[in-house]
């Protein structure tokens, strides 16, 4: 029933997807590989960026690609600053803790812009919106593949500033062994926030690609977080190739499951794809013993 | 059985309730009619349940403008405010308390669920429940004599939908053969789907695929593949409004063909998907509820609401609609009784003015004379046209291919 | 009696006297404390005293409020028969998704992401098999009689409620008195520890995992009966995974009382605050406010408290 032209072009548009899932994926496997917590706040975090990202849009006239910089860097600052303030503080360093805190945390900053923002959706409109390139018979939009690049070109970035800069040393330190990092002097908490910063920052990223092709609610961050949480796992929690990698599985996989099951019953392929793998790697792909 | 109350807690206790309650009214005036409003005004549909509630609060202001239920002695209305968090038991629980307070008759829920639940808890009160937003035909098929629905349910909107699209159709040499119907998962949209497809083959359209998708949905390449492979005539979508407005998106973008998209209860077919998307959304078609353009006072109302900053969506002016619906019955019942407002509810005639509605008349709670319109988006703006009687504009089928 | 005895039996008769002298209102207020402290308390044992926390839940209570609303709706059965039956179902599934998740050695996080991830493809497939009749939810016929499981007067649930809050508090306090429950303990603390002291952590933990899933099942076929509606998002939707968990880690997880203190405390924050909001005036839209200022309560008491409420108390589950 299905040919072999329309699976193809499935899966070149699983592999668009899985850019953006790839992105918002890496910045919580960051998180939780350097400050092992499960950061419950990254989708209201996403939300916000995704505000951002429209109003610079709606009252500046930027657009959204041209405000990746602007946007990463002002998530990173936000990000700092709030676990420096809030999460660092609060939790006493208890793991579980840390957890209902960035609930909580999501709590607060849903309900806060449904009240300053309103609960309209939101949408940008982008003159290229309409392009497309054609391959085969799939129908790429262009801001798709835009999107697709700069997510491919920000993680190869970052996954070179943890590999060779000294932040990124010390970052990698301070997620293999935190006391020994602090033994040899290294400020573990000063690099919990920036690991914080630099997740929320792949947020800031995330949301500069998606707001052409999406659109922002108060609500709107949890769908792509959802689905994070399942890429980190697969990946392996605390492994950036894992989360690059199961990014991309589980984009096919939505797209394949989508194609053969109908969008609905499809999406049961992604919790399937997650339960086989880990019952067969339990610490997920690349991922070490907790 | 004795009851142990002191009188320090029974002072606090009177005070506590009195506080809750509102505070006696000084002077002649009756104590108002309390009019329960249960929306979700926080989490996934803020921003419908808001807008309902917008449509309450400015009816109940309306009523009690105009000098209240005068046959009550000029008494008015008070509304109390709920917040159903889209939530079963939240919407449950805001039946109770409101139930403590004294109210007369509910008007909820946006969420046919909520909306089930909540009407079989204040059945037990036999407080009136009016229906305002669920499309669910198990609302009113439980044999509850509080509910009424005055809106249509989607089996209705179904039937009305299929016979112009046949209507349309046979107008253009009966060129649409297939159909594809992509609609959410939940009850509404399901309903919708399965109906249609039942009833598609009597109008010489096949429903070639029904194509489910979650609330909400990432992202609808997938779907817009899949409608690309199968190549219908028309497409038909029942979800909600986010949805709507990506997937009307993503097929435009992906330049897919087709005579027409005909929707019933599309959730996205408003002012803003017409006015951000003009591209987008010209020529779609939308079977839903729509308020009558021949009605000098729903202009004016849309006036209001615009001048306002709100946009003038089908929440606002159903419930709206509602609050008039139950303060006409509070004036033929001339009381807050339970069992009088019940009968004058069943009995209603009610012209339901903003509405292209017949005249009201409720059998199992459900309002005979309601209907819904067919709504067209013409250069930038929305047109009705059908049914005849409230039409603005004539239809544009089969659409121009788009280049 | 144990000096600890007096407050509790104290607590248990003004529970028991409360709805005699509380409006309706309350009294539904009131079930719906002690049902979520009874489902919190089945996430208790397993994520609690156990230390397996998880994040699906749901998945139990979902799979008793279908079997025995199916059982009922579909097949006829009497509600009370069909009540043990959705407890077993539950029981089931926890076995099943013990043994899948310990076999292949999965812990802590991974165990808690694939637990959602249970949850996710139950409520799939229940809006998409015929069974569940899918998105269309199920509809259980109100006949407000004792025999049929429901109730005219609240007062009745609200024992209903009662009865199953004080079962799983005794459940917990047998936990807390059996070697069963020691060996739970030490698998929390330290299961390589407690493998090597001959403990079969397996066996341990299939056995918690099932009878958690039981109880939560129970608590499923409660809430169907009760709100007479399911559909695939009612029973198998995050939100209840989060506020099993929620109220367990809030009152201090590993606790006897922790989930009842717990389930008091955001219940009554969340009554409050939603009232607050309702009579606010002049702001029409306020209402988020009031989940603001709940998650702000929820930040403050969990940081405040890192052993949950309990811990005011001095009652901490003794940690490593």
């Amino acid at each position: 029933m299905l040919d072999p032209g329309i699976i193809l072009a499935g899966v070149l548009n699983g592999f668009l997807a899985g850019g953006i899932y790839v992105l918002v994926a890496v910045g919580l496997t960051l998180i939780y590989g350097v400050l092992h917590i499960i950061n419950f706040a990254h989708g209201s975090l996403l939300m916000l960026a995704m505000y951002a990202v429209f109003y610079l849009w709606r009252l500046v006239g930027i657009d959204p690609y041209v405000a990746l910089p602007l946007v990463i860097a002002g998530a990173f600052v936000f990000g700092f600053v709030l676990y420096r303030l809030l999460i660092g503080r609060l939790s006493h360093g208890r793991d579980e803790n840390i957890l209902l805190i960035t609930l909580g945390l999501s709590i607060v900053i849903d309900n806060a812009a449904l009240l300053f923002f309103g609960g309209d959706t939101q949408t940008i409109d982008v003159p290229y919106a309409g392009s497309f390139v054609e391959l085969g018979a799939a129908f790429l939009p262009l801001p798709k593949i835009i999107s697709f690049g700069a997510s491919l070109l920000l993680c190869a970035v970052l996954g070179l500033y943890i590999a060779k800069s000294d932040t990124g040393k010390a970052i990698r330190a301070v997620a293999k062994e935190r006391q020994g990092a602090r033994l040899v002097g290294i400020d573990v908490d000063n690099i919990f926030a920036v690991s914080y910063g630099i997740g929320i920052a792949c947020l800031g990223a995330a949301a500069c690609l998606l707001m052409p092709t999406y659109y922002v609610t108060p609500s709107s961050g949890h769908a792509f977080v959802l689905v994070a949480f399942t890429i980190v796992v697969l990946g392996g929690m605390g492994s950036f190739v894992g989360a690059a990698i199961g990014g991309f599985i589980i984009g096919i996989t939505e797209a394949l499951g989508g194609l053969l099951l109908g969008e609905q019953l499809g999406q049961i392929g992604i919790s399937l794809i997650f339960i086989v793998i880990l019952l067969l790697k339990p610490t997920g792909l690349f991922g070490s013993k907790a | 059985m004795k009851k142990q109350v002191s009188r320090r807690g029974f002072v606090l206790g009177t005070t506590a309730l009195a506080t809750l309650s509102v505070p006696a009214i000084v002077g002649a005036q009756p104590a108002a009619v309390k009019v329960g409003l249960i929306h979700p005004v926080t989490g996934f549909v803020a921003y419908n349940g808001q807008q309902s509630r917008l449509g309450g609060t400015m009816a109940i202001e309306d009523v009690n403008k105009a000098g209240g239920i005068k046959s009550m002695g000029g008494t008015k209305l008070e509304a109390l405010l709920g917040d159903s968090q889209s939530k079963v038991e939240v919407g449950v629980a805001e039946v109770e308390k409101m139930n403590e307070q004294g109210v007369a008759a509910y008007i909820g829920c946006f969420q046919s669920p909520v909306g089930i639940a909540a009407s079989q808890a204040a059945s037990k009160y036999n407080t009136p429940f009016l229906i305002d937003v669920g499309a669910s035909d198990l609302i009113v098929n439980r044999g509850l004599k509080n509910v009424f629905r005055l809106k249509p349910g989607f089996g209705v909107c179904v039937d009305d939908g299929i016979a112009s699209l046949g209507a349309l159709n046979k107008a253009a040499g009966g060129i649409a053969k297939s159909a594809v119907i992509v609609h959410e998962s939940g009850e509404f949209g399901t309903g919708t789907a399965k109906l249609l497809q039942g009833k598609l083959p009597s109008i010489g359209i096949e429903a070639k695929e029904l194509i489910a998708h979650d609330n909400p949905t990432r992202n609808f390449d997938n779907i817009a593949l899949r409608i690309r492979s199968l190549a219908p005539d028309i497409i038909m979508m029942s979800n909600y409004g986010n949805e709507y407005m990506l997937l009307a998106r993503t097929l435009y973008q992906q330049k897919v063909n087709v005579a027409g998209f005909y929707s019933i209860l599309g959730g996205g077919f408003n002012y803003k998907f017409v006015k951000e998307m003009p591209d987008v959304s010209q020529y779609m078609m939308d079977v839903n509820h729509w308020y009558n353009p021949k009605s000098a006072k729903a202009v004016a109302l849309k006036k209001r609401v615009e001048d306002g900053g709100a946009l003038f969506t089908f929440e606002v002016y159903l419930t709206y609609t509602n609050v008039m619906l139950l303060a006409d019955a509070l004036e033929r019942a001339a009381s807050a009784d339970k069992e009088k407002l019940l009968a004058a509810l069943s009995s209603s005639t009610f012209k339901a003015e903003l509405m292209p509605y017949g005249p009201t008349k409720f059998v199992n709670g459900q309002n005979q004379g309601a209907k819904p319109g067919v709504m067209q988006s013409l250069k930038g703006d929305i047109e009705v046209i059908a049914p005849e009687e409230f039409a603005s504009a004539k239809a544009v089928f089969p659409r121009p291919k788009l280049t | 009696m144990s000096p600890r005895a007096l407050p509790c039996l104290a607590g248990l008769a003004a529970a028991v006297l409360f709805p005699l002298l509380a409006p309706n209102y309350l009294v539904n207020v009131g079930m719906t404390v002690f049902f979520i402290a009874f489902i919190g308390q089945s996430w208790n044992i397993a994520g609690g005293f156990a230390g397996q926390t998880s994040f699906g839940h749901v998945v139990f209570f979902g799979t008793g409020a279908y079997t025995s609303t199916i059982l009922q709706v579909t097949y006829g059965w009497n509600p009370w028969l069909a009540w043990p039956v959705a407890m077993a179902a539950g029981g089931a599934v926890g076995w099943m998704i013990a043994v899948l998740s310990f076999r292949a050695g999965l812990r802590g996080s991974y165990f808690a992401l694939i637990t959602l991830a249970f949850a996710e493809v139950f409520r799939i497939l229940a809006n998409s098999v015929p069974f569940t009749r899918g998105g269309l939810g199920m509809l259980i016929k109100a006949d407000p009689r004792p025999i049929n499981f429901q109730f005219r007067d609240p007062i009745w649930i609200y024992y209903l409620a009662l009865l199953l809050c004080v079962v799983s508090i005794l459940i917990a306090w047998r936990l807390t008195r059996s070697r069963f429950g020691a060996r739970l303990v030490a698998i929390r603390e330290n299961e390589d520890a407690a493998r090597a002291l001959g403990i079969d952590v397996f066996a341990e933990k299939v056995k918690v995992l099932a009878l958690s899933g039981a109880m939560c099942a129970a608590g499923g076929t409660f809430y169907a009966q009760k709100y007479l509606y399911i559909d695939p998002n009612i029973a198998f939707g995050v939100d209840k995974s989060v506020e099993m968990l929620l109220v367990s880690m809030v009152g201090g997880a590993g606790t006897i009382f922790g989930p009842l203190i717990g389930s008091f405390a955001l219940t009554g924050i969340n009554e409050v605050t939603r009232w607050l909001a309702s009579v606010v005036p002049a702001l029409k839209n306020v209402q988020p406010l009031s989940l603001v200022v709940y998650g702000i309560m929820l930040v403050l008491i969990v940081a405040r408290l890192p052993d949950g409420l309990m811990s005011l108390f001095g009652r901490k589950p003794r940690h490593a």
